[in-house]
């Protein structure tokens, strides 16, 4: 039987703040492209550290240290980070500097950064922790991998007292805008907070760092219980459908018994397809949710709505920014999660009140 | 010959990424390594490169970097003897 697993501290860097999701003063963006709102990272890293690091790490180390910091707890055990794309903006100036530089005298520093497990290293190195430490980079499905191995670790050693999961993507100036040449983001800018109104292809984007302190021990401020991770292939909606329901058949639960779906619409006409299918079909009667409006699209976003669902299960409020269906949830106990990560790609997350 | 010590600063704290500090915070006596600086073996290699890529010089033995960036006014007089462009 597996081991129940709680979420005791949480960190997050997104392109909004608690503050602005929870008293409805969401921040609006114009651009297809926007940034995360940075805290100042001095006063999580020293400034002589700091200065090498992109905001990739520099986010993710900060919300490390948040999350640690919340689950009072120094050192990890572990360290679990999922990354699509690791470090684009190194990633583009040891590129661009091959180019310029005719593949010559080329630095060591972004050459270095530009590895996908960099942040898990820094964070590592940072915290002086030599235990556990693997980055997953499996595009959409990243956060969710690192999520799963999370979990065979804890029910492998209950005992460890901190597992640190999480995970990071930035946006750097060519490769993120490469997303207007491949449909990915939407043709016209439009304004954020309108995502679900635009009936186009394409999406919005932007970065972030999220990471949660798990244990097997229930402590008095835990914010959830992580309850089961799942990812699956799936052809059709009706086939989505089938699997979710028998996720939740595997969980004790039936789609009736939950009071919250976050789902993981991205204002993309072709892949809001398949939640709109599940809105009216299997969870019509659930308080339904959406959140990529506030976030953006990118690999790792799932973190952003698992911190929403924490805060959500502490401060038993619900933003109506959030909403996509009028069906109140009072005190929501079971809150699942549904992404779509590609096309036949699909992942999910159950979190119960602890 | 102080245009090439300002040079050199403005070079270290643009390739070094040292955000915080003026061309004025370097003293040309100044430790770039340990108690001065605070730079660290990431940082010598990222000068061999700046020596090469601005003044045309190689070290070819990297234990030569030891003599050289001890400050600015030392890495600044290997370059005037040394430089090629």
């Amino acid at each position: 039987m597996s081991r129940t697993i709680y979420i005791t501290g949480i960190g997050a860097i997104s392109a909004q703040t608690e503050e602005s999701v929870f008293s409805e003063k969401s921040v609006v963006y114009t651009s297809n492209i926007f940034q995360a709102i940075s805290p100042n990272f001095k006063e999580y890293i020293p400034a002589m550290a700091l200065r090498r690091m992109s905001k990739a790490i520099k986010m993710g180390l900060t919300a490390v240290k948040m999350a640690l910091q919340d689950a009072n707890v120094e050192l990890p055990d572990a360290i679990i980070t999922g990354t699509g794309e690791g470090c684009k903006q190194d990633t583009e100036k040891f590129l661009g500097s091959m180019l310029s530089q005719e593949e010559d005298l080329l630095t060591p520093t972004s050459f270095i950064q530009s590895t996908h497990n960099t942040v898990g290293g820094q964070i590592a190195l940072n915290l002086g922790c030599s235990g556990y430490n693997v980055t997953y980079s499996q595009e959409r499905a990243s956060l969710e991998s690192a999520l799963i191995d999370s979990v065979l670790l804890l029910n492998e050693k209950p005992s460890l007292n901190s597992v640190l999961v999480g995970g990071v993507d930035e946006v750097s100036n060519k490769i993120t805008s490469f997303g207007y040449l491949n449909g990915f983001l939407k043709q016209e800018e439009i304004e954020n907070l309108s995502l679900f109104s635009h009936k186009s292809e394409g999406t919005i984007t932007s970065e972030g760092a999220f990471f949660f302190n798990l244990t097997t021990e229930n402590k008095k401020d835990s914010y959830a219980q992580l309850k089961a991770v799942s990812s699956f292939n799936a052809e059709s909606p009706i086939e989505v459908s089938e699997k979710i329901t028998e996720f939740l058949s595997r969980n004790s639960l039936r789609p009736k018994d939950l009071d919250i779906v976050f789902l993981g619409k991205n204002g993309d006409l072709d892949q809001d397809k398949v939640y709109d299918e599940l809105q009216y079909t299997i969870f019509p009667k659930t308080c339904q949710l959406a959140y990529k409006h506030l976030s953006g699209e990118f690999n790792t976003v799932t973190g952003f709505a698992i911190w929403l669902s924490c805060l959500i299960f502490r401060r038993q409020q619900i933003p109506d920014i959030l909403k996509l269906n009028a069906v109140p949830s009072s005190n929501p106990k079971n809150i699942l999660l549904y992404n779509l990560a590609s096309n036949t790609s699909h992942s999910v997350i159950l979190l119960q009140k602890p | 010959m102080s245009d090439l010590r300002t040079e050199l600063k403005q070079s270290i704290i643009v390739q070094l990424n040292l955000e915080e500090l003026t061309i004025e915070d370097i003293d040309n006596n100044d430790s770039l390594f340990g108690d001065g600086l605070g730079l660290d073996s990431i940082d010598a290699l990222e000068l061999i490169v700046l020596l090469e890529k601005d003044y045309g010089i190689k070290l070819t033995d990297p234990n030569q970097g030891k003599e050289i960036f001890i400050s600015i006014n030392k890495m600044a007089e290997y370059i005037e003897s040394h430089r090629t462009k």
